[in-house]
């Protein structure tokens, strides 16, 4: 089984966002990626442990995204590829062209991806489409928001939240799946995993280059949220005024 | 928003480890009124306190921070939050293992438990280790982690029992209000606050709050790496928080440390990464803490493959995951001592600053002493914050010393060791002179001082056998052959020395004599025209200082001291001016440059350059005055600190070059050499028995223990008189003597050199220790070339202080016989002092 | 003219389907609305600025993505709008990825506000929810065809989902071909069924750090089961295993909306934040005043958890216990 999994470089941000000029200020950040793609990587990692195979992973950004590409390494992927950019933004449709590129070269070489699988949407940037546009780029069935996945012979079986319950869908592979948090629990890197990710091949490549027609102008903070926030008081003592508050809201009836 | 008193006491700025405590310690000394304030949210409010590793090993090379680090220890077992878990240094290289056995022999004077482990035990200890990298360990059994959130906790609630102390968290601090030099009152975003005391205690932040005082805490907010790797099946089913002895694997610079499942990796391997205070995240935009910055892989993956070969099995676990990772922020000092006390520049302004966990109750405890009785139990001049000299405060030179310091942190550190940043700030006004002789310098206090002169090097062949050539390389590390030979040469001629490095303050004023009296031990109404030798004592008659003191007249007194405590002095002279300006101090340190010129030659040179009369006659042992040296006006002051006739010469600094080359010229015909601070300051000095502040001299041993009593204690009032008084009545408890290293009855091997600190044993081998529970070791260590001796000054028990008493060294594992040749105060060369008074 | 794709539950317009609605009547006219699936032409009482609704796809009862982005794909090259916007729904998004991905057009997601371009201007002015709406994005889209946008909770948080308008039905003939139904909705699974949901819970009793452990949910459930609320949880609950990930609320969780949120022992990072804003009231409880969920919530308390839930549930018996003595 082949796999491979498209990662992102974003800030690790905490409580607030602070900005700097038009962009985050990420001078006292660290860098991650989406929970969801954490558990993209999980799910290659265990899908190859079980099925025998490779995984690889990708990503569009930075060269400082190396960083991001061996966390990913370190826990079991075999190897990285990296589409370098100049640290600009690109949209989705251009991120998109992008990864069918890398994908088609990739598979030249190394044959057919079983499965692609994305984060259901990047966490800064929240565009929804770069895992569907590269599946008909390449012309694949892809299922998106999926939290439970399981391969039955050449066949993904994939299921996704809808009210209380779940959609479930089948298709055949190769396909391309967008995962959200909740498929899996990833694990952690261990010592060795992170040792052996130094060595790990990592490629780089340059970006193909071409518009996407949708631009960053700039970036801002909302006007704030802020409720008006009513102190109910200090420690135990603010029992009583609590449960009068969840009277005033109709919540305390049994 | 929390709401700050108006009114205040005592202001502490801080709520992490220091400044809870802080507020219990002057709690309990009877003080009230206290705010703590904190930016941050209480118990954790995102200092170096919250993701502190919190383990303690009981040694330190420094007396000072192996004493705080007891107290520490002492306080938190006292709060029952200290689990002992043993710990061992291990050690991989030979180099490392001699360092150990060095620790060894100085635990034994710090009265520290230690065990030299070989690989095999160390595994028993540790089943995890790979014993096979291993040379061997030392192992401090009462070695322990804290809870140090839970202490702070503790301490300040004990505070709030006493009805003493206000906590107001959440509270940033933003200004500080100074007037007439004192700080006035705190203003925060919730109010002001009037206080006449305010300690800072921002750890990492202090430099950042100082400043609103327009006052420098001189620390640097450095990265410590570290990650937290988990679970550990072997740790699944051990009890509590840690079951296995720590390990600090030396020669890598990293530890492992349990924490409940999890193993802990620190490093101090990593390269320096220095962050300025001011850009320190606040609390709401950091990802974790303000103190627990973005770890950086790239610079804590080198070290993995060190860790894990250690713990191969237990690290290597592919079911463990590193589930914490960060950059701590801890911080970093010049000369890597806390930063305690009040600010020099701001009078009320108080530190509490540059601590670690290990340290922290008990820099709480003496900074409390010192606010309210004035003295520490432990000694902590080395930590006082009125140490630096102005350029040690920038932010350049902070940022040099803590970068080079910090792969240090389990470094292997000479006694001797320069720091290679930072140099050739102060310049003494020959220094092309020295330097065109080859001067190798070592720094004090920024002063570039030659060491000694390379232009020697031919006197060691012509002294031959009489200087000894050490064998071993740590032993001649920052030492050369060419010290003992300048030494001999001295003494069978003359030398010049480049003294340019004193600290030289006037104190001038209708008081000026008053004030002097106060705080000198020595009588300072003598004539105009003597030099007076003289220590200082604070309030229990420890020494606070010693120094010489010219009467230049009636009301004008020159205050000569050394470089590396001069600001100290400097400021204890301050705080006894009085307060109606009747007595100035100036500082003239950078207007005066001072040349040494000693040996039974230097009469001959002097003479022959002067028509004053220099003769013993003329110029009696203990006088100054104005001589003209060729066509300089030249204060010369007859004493020695190295046993030897001759001068101290002070000129203007403009003229420093001139007086040096018309020595130098004078002195070809007697045989003058250019002498290094390796004689004045070691071999010389040890020879005549001087002792040194800060070595011998401490607050921990008085007058008569250090043999400096005189036989009538002046009729004045001075600081300490009272304690001195009192202890005359009874026998000292120590004695400071010389002892001689006897290497016929040394064990077989290469002859090693103690270089201080070792620890003195009877002959059986056994400690020594006095009736006021201090331990012997050596205060000093040196060369004696005259006598083909190596000389030790150590305090022993009164009943061992016999000459001819004999006793054991212990120096690198090795221990070699040693013989009181000195008890008490005296000298082992010219013991009539007939050479200086000739 | 404008497109807006629409979803409905029983013939009633979702609230975002309905910001959609308004968002898209404030981009140009006439109006029309696309429905798709069974039912999508029984539509009525909609939004008086929709003029027409295009209903397709009423025989396919397997939701099929591709399927309806091909629907609406045959609209646009119908109709030739200068915009299509549907709501930023997991499917409306998923369509509309599909129909950008088919035209090869740029596609913004999550708009709160849209500007058609400006006379003899080529780019119509965005403002984009980003960072799951901690941050605004101003972007500028150019686009060869219509301007394709889905759009964010709150960009007409007023919308009503009903109005009087009785629009015309067009009805859309397209026909699935196989490559639309390669992605076929084959089956639902129902939940298990035990307790209240975290998406239909009308009170939510959120755990976080603060609780400190998997016992330590012992009193949070129990003040979730006083309330007949639902228990959530924050991220770092899940990632240490406190707590199964259908319990999070959050970015990467759930996002709910119900009367009251009551939050313990939580900080309020941006990512749980926009989990939880959709809630009525807040009640944060933590013993960090500064932490960020303080400011963002409509109550607080100062304090443990640990002691302050027990006694929230004391009180709640001690109250109820009087009610029953007086009646």
């Amino acid at each position: 089984m082949r796999v491979l999994v498209c990662i992102k470089r974003v800030p690790a941000v905490g409580g607030r966002i602070v900005l700097d000029g038009a962009d985050i200020d990420t001078r006292f950040l660290g860098f991650t990626m989406s929970p969801h793609e954490e558990c993209a990587l999980e799910e290659a990692v265990r899908l190859v442990t079980a099925h025998g195979g490779e995984s690889v992973v990708v990503s569009l950004g930075p060269p400082e995204s190396e960083e991001q590409l061996r966390y990913a390494l370190s826990l079991g992927v075999e190897r990285a590829v990296l589409v370098e950019t100049d640290g600009g933004e690109l949209g989705p449709r251009a991120t998109a062209r992008e990864l069918a590129a890398v994908v088609g070269a990739e598979e030249e070489s190394g044959g057919t991806f079983d499965l692609l699988l994305f984060g259901n949407e990047a966490p800064d940037s929240g565009d929804f489409q770069v895992g569907i546009r590269v599946a008909e780029a390449l012309g694949r069935p892809c299922v998106s928001g999926v939290k439970q996945l399981s391969i039955e012979g050449g066949t993904a079986v994939a299921m996704r939240d809808r009210g209380r319950g779940m959609e479930v869908y089948r298709v055949r592979l190769p396909a391309v799946v967008a995962v959200k948090e909740g498929l899996n629990l990833p694990r952690y890197p261990s010592l060795p995993g992170r040792l052996k990710a130094k060595s790990k091949p990592l490629a780089r490549r340059a970006v193909v280059g071409g518009g996407d027609g949708l631009r960053k102008v700039g970036l801002r903070v909302p006007d704030g949220d802020a409720r008006g926030t009513q102190s109910l008081g200090t420690g135990p003592d603010a029992a009583t005024r609590v449960v009068e508050v969840l009277e005033e809201l109709g919540v305390l009836a049994p | 928003m929390s709401e700050v008193p108006t009114e205040a006491n005592i202001v502490i700025i801080g709520a992490g480890i220091v400044g809870n405590s802080l507020a219990w310690h002057l709690a309990q000394l009877g003080e009230t009124g206290i705010v703590v304030v904190d930016k941050g949210p209480l118990p954790n409010p995102g200092g170096s306190t919250g993701h502190a590793s919190n383990f303690l090993f009981p040694f330190e090379h420094s007396l000072m921070m192996m004493q705080l680090t007891r107290d520490s220890v002492r306080q938190y077992k006292a709060l029952g939050v200290f689990t002992e878990s043993g710990g061992i240094e291990v050690a991989r290289t030979e180099a490392r293992m001699q360092e150990l056995r060095r620790k060894q022999s100085t635990a034994k004077a710090w009265d520290i438990e230690s065990h030299l482990l070989s690989p095999e035990e160390i595994k028993k200890l540790v089943p995890y280790v790979n014993d096979e990298l291993l040379a061997g360990g030392l192992s401090f059994p009462r070695t322990g982690v804290v809870d140090s959130l839970r202490a702070g906790t503790l301490m300040r609630e004990g505070a709030q029992r006493l009805g003493a102390l206000t906590v107001v968290g959440n509270v940033e601090v933003e200004g500080i209000d100074v007037a007439g030099g004192r700080v006035r009152a705190v203003r925060t975003d919730a109010g002001t606050v009037r206080a006449g005391r305010v300690v800072v205690c921002c750890g990492v932040w202090s430099p950042r709050v100082a400043r609103m005082a327009g006052a420098h805490i001189p620390l640097s907010p450095a990265v410590h790496q570290m990650v937290s790797v988990g679970p550990i099946a072997l740790f699944a089913g051990t009890e509590g928080e840690i079951s296995y002895p720590i390990v600090r694997d030396m020669d890598t610079y990293m530890y492992e440390r349990q924490h409940g499942a999890d193993m802990e990796v620190g490093s101090y391997a990593h390269r320096p990464i220095l962050v300025d205070p001011d850009d320190i995240p606040s609390i709401a935009a950091s990802a974790l803490s303000p103190t627990e910055l973005p770890f950086t892989s790239e610079d804590f993956d080198p070290q993995l493959a060190d860790a894990l070969e250690l713990m191969p099995q237990l690290l290597g676990d592919e079911k463990a995951g590193v589930r914490y990772a960060i950059n701590g922020l801890i911080s970093l000092t010049p000369d890597g001592h806390p930063l305690m006390g009040e600010s020099p520049e701001v009078r009320g302004l108080w530190s509490a600053a540059a601590s670690w966990i290990k340290e922290a109750p008990a820099i709480a405890r003496a900074v409390a002493e010192w606010m309210t009785v004035g003295r520490s139990e432990i000694d902590c001049h080395e930590a006082d914050i009125a140490r630096f000299h102005p350029h040690q405060r920038t932010r350049a030179h902070v940022r040099a010393r803590a970068d080079e310091a910090f792969n240090k942190t389990y470094g292997i550190v000479h006694p001797a060791e320069q720091w290679g940043s930072s140099r050739g700030l102060r310049r003494s006004p020959v220094h092309d002179r020295t330097e065109a002789l080859g001067a190798v310098y070592f720094e004090t206090a920024g002063w570039e001082r030659p060491q000694w002169y390379a232009s020697n090097e031919r006197l060691v062949d012509l002294y031959g056998d009489r200087v000894t050539r050490r064998a071993s390389e740590w032993d001649a590390r920052w030492y050369s052959p060419i010290v003992e030979a300048e030494h001999l040469a001295m003494r069978d001629g003359a030398g010049l020395v480049d003294l340019g490095a004193f600290c030289v303050m006037d104190v001038v004023g209708p008081s000026a004599l008053e004030t002097l009296n106060r705080v000198a031990v020595a009588q300072m109404d003598v004539p105009v025209g003597r030099v007076v030798y003289t220590p200082f004592l604070d309030e229990e008659g420890g020494f606070r200082a010693d120094l010489t003191v010219m009467r230049l007249g009636e009301s004008s007194f020159r205050v000569v001291t050394g470089a590396g405590v001069g600001m100290l002095d400097r400021q204890w002279l301050v705080d006894h001016l009085p307060d109606d300006g009747s007595a100035q101090l100036t500082d003239v340190t950078s207007g005066w440059t001072t040349l040494g010129l000693w040996g039974p030659r230097a009469r001959d040179v002097l003479a022959s350059l002067t028509t004053d009369d220099v003769t013993h006659g003329g110029f009696r042992f203990g006088t100054c005055r104005w001589i003209e040296v060729g066509d300089l006006d030249v204060l010369a002051s007859r004493i020695s600190y190295v046993g030897e006739l001759g001068w101290e010469l002070y000129v203007p600094a403009e003229n420093g070059a001139a007086l040096w080359d018309k020595l130098a010229g004078a002195g070809q015909p007697h045989g003058l050499v250019p002498v290094g601070i390796g004689v004045y300051g070691t071999t010389a000095r040890l020879e005549k028995g001087y002792r040194a502040y800060g070595q011998e001299l401490t607050p921990d041993y008085t007058l008569c223990e250090a043999g400096l009593q005189r036989k009538l204690v002046k009729r004045q009032d001075f600081v300490g008189r009272a304690a001195h008084l009192a202890e005359r009545s009874t026998p000292p408890a120590a004695t400071l003597c010389t002892l001689t290293v006897d290497y016929h009855g040394a064990p077989a091997g290469e002859r090693r050199y103690p270089l201080g600190h070792e620890a003195i044993l009877s002959e059986e081998g056994e400690p020594l220790e006095d009736a006021k529970g201090r331990r012997s070791f050596a205060t000093s260590a040196g060369a004696g070339p005259s006598l083909g001796s190596h000389l030790l000054l150590a305090y022993l028990p009164t009943h061992l202080a016999a000459c001819g008493a004999r006793l054991q060294v212990e120096c690198m594992g090795e221990r070699y016989p040693v013989e009181v040749a000195v008890a008490g105060n005296g000298a082992v060369f010219d013991p009539g002092n007939e050479r200086m008074r000739a | 003219m404008i497109l807006v794709l629409v979803e409905h539950d029983d013939g009633v317009l979702t609230q975002l389907s309905a910001e959609s609605v308004a968002l898209a009547s404030g981009l140009g006219s006439p109006l029309h609305a696309v429905a798709l699936g069974p039912g999508s032409d029984g539509l009525r009482a909609l939004p008086a600025a929709v003029q027409a609704v295009h209903a397709g796809l009423g025989s396919l009862d397997a939701y099929a993505p591709r399927a309806w982005a091909h629907a609406l794909a045959d609209v646009v090259a119908a109709e030739s709008p200068t915009a299509v916007v549907a709501p930023g729904s997991e499917r409306g998004n998923e369509v509309m990825a599909y129909l950008a991905a088919l035209t090869d057009l740029p596609l913004a997601a999550n708009c709160l506000a849209a500007t058609p371009p400006e006379a003899g201007g080529a780019a119509w002015s965005l403002v984009r929810s980003r960072w799951a709406g901690s941050l605004l994005e101003d972007a500028e889209l150019a686009t060869g065809g219509p301007a394709l946008l889905t759009v964010a909770l709150g960009a007409a948080p007023g919308a009503a989902p009903a109005g009087s308008g009785s629009p015309q039905v067009v009805v859309v003939g397209t026909v699935p071909d196989d490559a639309d139904l390669r992605v076929v909705v084959a089956d639902h699974v129902q939940p298990a069924g035990d307790g209240v949901s975290l998406a239909d819970a009308k009170v939510i009793v959120s755990g976080g750090r603060g609780v400190g452990g998997e016992d330590g949910f012992a009193v949070v459930e129990q003040l979730a089961g006083l309330l007949g609320a639902a228990v959530g949880c924050s991220r770092v609950v899940t990632s240490e295993g406190w707590r199964p990930h259908r319990d999070q609320v959050g970015q990467t969780g759930t996002r709910v909306s119900p009367e009251l949120y009551i939050a313990c022992g939580i900080s309020g990072a941006i990512q749980h934040m926009v989990g939880c804003k959709g809630a009525r009231r807040i009640l944060a409880i933590n013993t960090d005043p500064d932490a960020p969920i303080m400011s963002k919530a409509d109550y607080s308390v100062v304090g443990d958890l640990h002691a302050v839930l027990p006694a929230i549930v004391a009180e709640i018996h001690r109250t109820r216990a009087e009610r029953a003595a007086a009646v």
